[in-house]
């Protein structure tokens, strides 16, 4: 029986709350929480999906670089033996095998960089190719037919050769049939370059150069779906013999991996702020929604409601809302994201993937979310309204504690700010800092109200309205230049500071980075190089030794894979190192732990790390590495810690030794140049006077990394334009919240005889005001956390413009006096009768 | 009326009701005692000020006296919370309120169906459209009260009181709003509804000539009723 009542009590309440949901949408209730909740969960999962494909695009173009999601790579042919197991697992494969060799061509020899490959090469990117050096390229699917090569235009002006031309490799001949001129992975291979021949693997037995001793780097290229390559690659980890490693976007190279992390914290940062915009305009409709049922409540309480039901059906009734809106945030956010993406396709990625169903979960989650935390708090208050209230209007009704629905706000946002961003840091301070400029805005606004309540036997009468509006309404004005000002200062942080923001960004990767490396330079031959770059005008070249070794032991414990659970320590610890010696530290580290050493630790096997590679391999100052040097097992003591700069494209090494400690080891130089044009054309001195020296420009590899910094500042700036849209929301929904009383006041006003053109002036004034109030509070507070944000989380130095305070002025009194004006129109064009009328109902 | 039963429905006992002000304690009703049975008629008469709505509030449940007791159909207030009054009213009491009280977001029928919602009466739909036929809105079940004139926003209002078939009824100036020639229809309907129902009237006017229709009067004056207690309905 009990359980009959409780049923039919659950069905009376679900339908009852849908019925009153169409009742109140009907009477126009609901109009306005629902855009709030639209306009949330659309921006949100408009940047979500769009975020998610950028940033799974990003994922995907990074992947040319290694030319496929996962890569296992090693100097011994048994490698092939992942192909069965890959296969098996239907995934995606392609083998490449690559190894120097010389190429004879009009009777000269040549070295070269030759790569054979198989059919499905490259699994991600295309290869592009051209007939003539210099001619039109374009993207190819194939591979060099048999008995063909495709080759890079730089052996062709070496050797004076052009397409069609025939050369010899090895015991074999082959045609030059097209001029190379992208190969996707070329970029993520930075120290195997030479000119490039590129060749099908069928030919290679052919040329007879295996098998003679020749150093082969053999690759198994891998794709497939991301959450499938990552397990795999998990699995990997404990089957990989000596000798092979696992080449992966993220951990192949620090500054991609940098550049990455930036680009999410960006788009995060923008997402971040359409989450907050949408919280204060649902937060501020959810009030009006509140204070507009306090009658239909106590009316209910009348009828004889319990408490618990009113609480129910009302609860009920904005989750059905919640999930209206959501379905429909989640459609238009599909929808809108489809049209960005059309729109950018060109400019942003060749092709994005397809949207994934996370962001429709994170759409569905935040509008319930929201209005639990922003809605549900002031909702409370219905519960506690009086039923007396039928009778007598000035009932008091006691509200929710102000500082509840507070805790509940900042709770959900951070929830939800974490979920979207997932960097505690960054949600922190821009909470932070909302919450600062909350308060600052909120107590200067009150200062400022009092001030004008002194001013008002002053001005004429339209200024006293509107001053008197302001004055009024004390709580509800500090409400509206702290919602105005908020928005304002967001919009300001997009316009302006972002501009700054994402300068210094491009900034940090100058004009003038390095463009190629030079690296195989034996000692003897550093004095000589140095001599013909400073020749040819190319300044301040330094050269760095280099001893490759791989690291045995850490404090005497060998080091093993399984003991590490982070993907990146798993490939630190099985790639090989490249130790290289410096008296003095490089100028663009900075040292975070320890001593640098003096010269009385010259020989001392010390040792300087990277501070990042310290952190993920748990490392601290005077544990031992030991690493395996040319056969030679040698313990160096970790004497300090750097934190290096991997943006600038300067030779720099995870390892640093001192002096006089691997000086007898085998080593090579390198260094990193800037050449300009001209300077590059006389390459070929430089090839011709050191044949063994390997040259790698890197230009493509500086144009591949700036081009996804430059698609990424597009996609800030158009999901920070999204912002936009939530930042009117919030300017609509204040001014909304006030309407009823404004309405009623103007009607008032009119009864007694003011002109319309005067309570119009009144309206422009109180507008005016409270524009200009939040405009110059939200200019400071947007210098502020743009300061914040630079000097904490991008690690930018800011400059301090004075102009943004003024523009916050300019822009925040146009936009409230703009938006102000519209949003009372129709407080001006209501008739003062039927206002009145409704008042006294 | 007719058919008069002898039991109480209604019972004031010393009842009072103090408010804090700033100028020190507010009396607005002292030492209230009368008794009023079942289905018999009651106006509470009085001018403005004189505690009239004060009285009805407790008397209804909406308010808690600050001394005495209510009873309502033996049942003493005081015993219960919040929700039982709630509780209380759903099954016994019917309001009719001087502006109304519609919600504005629902239609006539919406408005009526309501409290029969709320008491989860079976076939609220079917009820509260017959209940409408009843007081003349038949045609305008689909209408919104602010395209009901106020004569007919206040028979809608009074069909949503009776449609629960209350034990009481308590009217608030029932005509406050109305024009003359509106309030009589009205109130016409009302003792009509009331006599076909045998509901407990208890209505709350300063209009003299509409308590005369009642079988009982009740003069409050600065919060107390004055003696004689009752004045016959017809004097």
């Amino acid at each position: 029986m009990a359980d009959r009542a409780q049923h039919r009590n659950l069905a009376f309440l679900w339908f009852t709350s849908w019925r009153m949901l169409w009742r109140d949408w009907r009477g126009g209730e609901l109009g306005i929480l629902a855009i709030g909740l639209v306009i949330a969960v659309t921006s949100i999962t408009a940047v979500g999906f769009f975020t998610d494909r950028i940033e799974r695009g990003l994922q995907l173009q990074s992947a040319e670089l290694i030319g496929a999601d996962l890569v296992i790579t090693s100097s011994r042919p048994d490698v092939f033996d992942h192909i069965k197991d890959a296969r098996a697992q239907a995934f995606s494969v392609a083998i490449t095998q690559q190894f120097r060799s010389v190429v004879l061509g009009n009777d000269r020899p040549q070295l070269v960089e030759v790569k054979a490959v198989t059919t499905d090469y490259p699994l991600r990117g295309v290869l592009r190719v051209s007939d003539t050096p210099f001619g039109a390229d374009e993207a190819t699917t194939a591979i060099p037919a048999r008995g063909d090569i495709w080759v890079e235009a730089r052996m062709l002006q070496l050797l004076d050769l052009v397409v069609g031309d025939k050369v010899s490799l090895g015991a074999a001949d082959f045609t030059i049939r097209k001029v190379l001129r992208y190969e996707p992975d070329r970029a993520g291979d930075m120290f195997s370059v030479a000119p490039r021949v590129l060749m099908n693997r069928a030919d290679v037995d052919a040329t007879d150069l295996i098998g003679t001793g020749a150093l082969v780097n053999y690759r198994v290229l891998i794709a497939g779906a991301p959450g499938r390559i990552g397990f795999y690659r998990d699995d990997l980890a404990f089957s990989l013999r000596q000798g092979e490693q696992i080449l992966t976007v993220e951990e192949g190279r620090p500054e991609l991996n940098t550049a990455l992390e930036k680009a999410r914290q960006f788009l995060g940062l923008a997402a971040l702020i359409s989450v907050l915009l949408a919280g204060v305009a649902v937060a501020t409709v959810a009030w009006r929604y509140t204070n507009r049922h306090l009658d239909t409540s106590a009316m209910l309480r009348c009828l004889g409601a319990a408490q618990r039901t009113i609480i129910q059906l009302f609860v009920l009734e904005l989750l059905w809302l919640a999930l209206l809106a959501s379905t429909v945030g989640c459609v238009l956010g599909l929808l809108t994201q489809f049209v960005i993406s059309g729109l950018l396709d060109q400019l942003l990625l060749t092709q994005l993937p397809p949207p994934s169903f996370r962001a429709l979960l994170l759409g569905y989650a935040t509008g319930i979310v929201m209005l639990v935390g922003f809605a549900l708090p002031p909702l409370l208050s219905l519960r506690q309204v009086p039923p007396l209230r039928v009778l007598r209007k000035d009932v008091p009704v006691a509200s929710v504690s102000r500082w509840f629905v507070y805790v509940a706000v900042v709770l959900c946002m951070f929830v939800l700010l974490y979920w979207q961003i997932g960097d505690l840091k960054l949600v922190s301070i821009v909470l932070g800092g909302i919450t600062v400029t909350l308060l600052v805005l909120a107590i200067a606004a009150f200062g400022l109200i009092v001030l004008l309540n002194r001013l008002r036997g002053r001005v004429g009468v339209a200024w006293r309205f509107g001053l008197a509006n302001i004055a009024r309404r004390p709580a509800s004005s500090v409400i509206q230049v702290v919602a105005f000002g908020l928005g304002i200062m967001v919009m300001l942080l997009l316009s302006t500071v972002r501009t700054d923001l994402l300068d210094e960004w491009q900034h940090s990767l100058p004009a003038k980075a390095p463009n190629h490396f030079v690296i195989n330079v034996q000692p003897d031959q550093v004095d000589g190089i140095t001599d013909y770059f400073r020749a040819r005008g190319v300044e301040g070249t330094r050269l760095y030794p280099m001893v490759r070794a791989r690291l045995v032991e850490i404090n005497g414990k060998r080091v093993r894979t399984g003991d590490y659970e982070s993907e990146r320590a798993k490939h630190m610890i099985t790639r090989e190192f490249n130790l290289s010696w410096a008296e003095q530290m490089q100028v663009d580290n900075t040292l975070e732990a320890g001593d640098w050493w003096g010269r009385e630790d010259f020989g001392t096997p010390l040792l300087s790390l990277e501070s990042k590679l310290a952190k993920t391999l748990g490392l601290k100052l005077d544990d031992v590495m030991s690493f395996d040097v040319n056969g030679t097992l040698i313990d160096f003591t970790l004497s300090n810690l750097r934190r290096v700069d991997w943006d600038n494209f300067n030779i720099n090494f995870f390892t640093v030794v001192p002096p006089g400690v691997l000086e007898d080891k085998p080593a090579s130089w390198v260094t990193s140049v800037y050449l300009d044009d001209q300077q590059r054309q006389q390459l070929g001195e430089l090839v011709r006077s050191w044949p063994n020296v390997t040259l790698i420009d890197v230009d493509t590899i500086m144009k591949r990394v700036r081009g996804i910094m430059e698609r990424v500042t597009l996609a800030v700036e158009f999901v920070f334009l999204f912002t936009i849209l939530a930042g009117l929301a919030v300017l609509y929904a204040a001014i909304q919240a006030n309407q009823d009383e404004r309405r009623f006041e103007n009607a008032v006003l009119r009864t007694l005889g003011a002109k319309k053109h005067t309570l119009m002036l009144g309206l422009l004034a109180e507008f005016t005001t409270l524009g200009a109030l939040s405009g110059l509070l939200a200019g400071l507070a947007a210098t502020g956390l743009a300061w914040t944000l630079a000097e904490t989380v991008f690690r930018f130095d800011y400059r301090f413009d004075p102009t943004v305070a003024l523009s916050g002025i300019v822009s925040g009194t146009l936009i409230v006096v703009i938006a102000g004006m519209l949003g009372t129109r129709s407080v001006m064009t209501h008739p003062p009768i039927q206002t009145l009328r409704e008042g006294a109902s | 009326m007719t058919g008069v039963e002898s039991k109480t429905f209604v019972e004031a006992r010393t009842l009072g009701k103090q408010v804090s002000t700033r100028e020190g304690v507010l009396t607005l009703l002292d030492d209230i005692n009368f008794s009023i049975a079942a289905g018999t008629s009651v106006a509470i008469l009085g001018a403005s000020g004189s505690g009239k709505t004060t009285l009805l509030g407790l008397l209804a449940g909406l308010d808690m006296p600050s001394s005495g007791d209510v009873m309502i159909d033996g049942r003493r207030l005081n015993d219960f919370d919040e929700d039982g009054r709630a509780q209380l009213r759903a099954e016994l009491i019917g309001f009719v309120f001087q502006n109304f009280q519609l919600l504005f977001g629902m239609t006539a029928l919406e408005n009526v169906m309501l409290p029969l919602e709320l008491a989860q009466a079976p076939h609220p739909r079917k009820t509260a459209a017959e209940i409408l036929e009843r007081v003349g809105l038949g045609e305008r079940l689909g209408h919104y009260p602010n395209q009901l004139s106020g004569g007919e926003q206040q028979r809608c209002a009074i069909a949503r009181a009776f449609a629960t078939r209350p034990r009481c009824l308590f009217a608030d100036e029932p005509t406050g709003n109305l024009d003359s020639e509106t309030g009589k229809h009205i109130i016409d309907l009302l003792f009509e509804l009331n006599s076909e129902q045998g509901t407990t009237l208890v209505m709350a006017t300063h209009d003299a000539q509409l308590s005369r229709l009642c079988e009982r009067r009740l003069r409050l004056d600065a919060g107390r009723l004055v003696t004689p207690e009752e004045i016959p309905a017809d004097g």
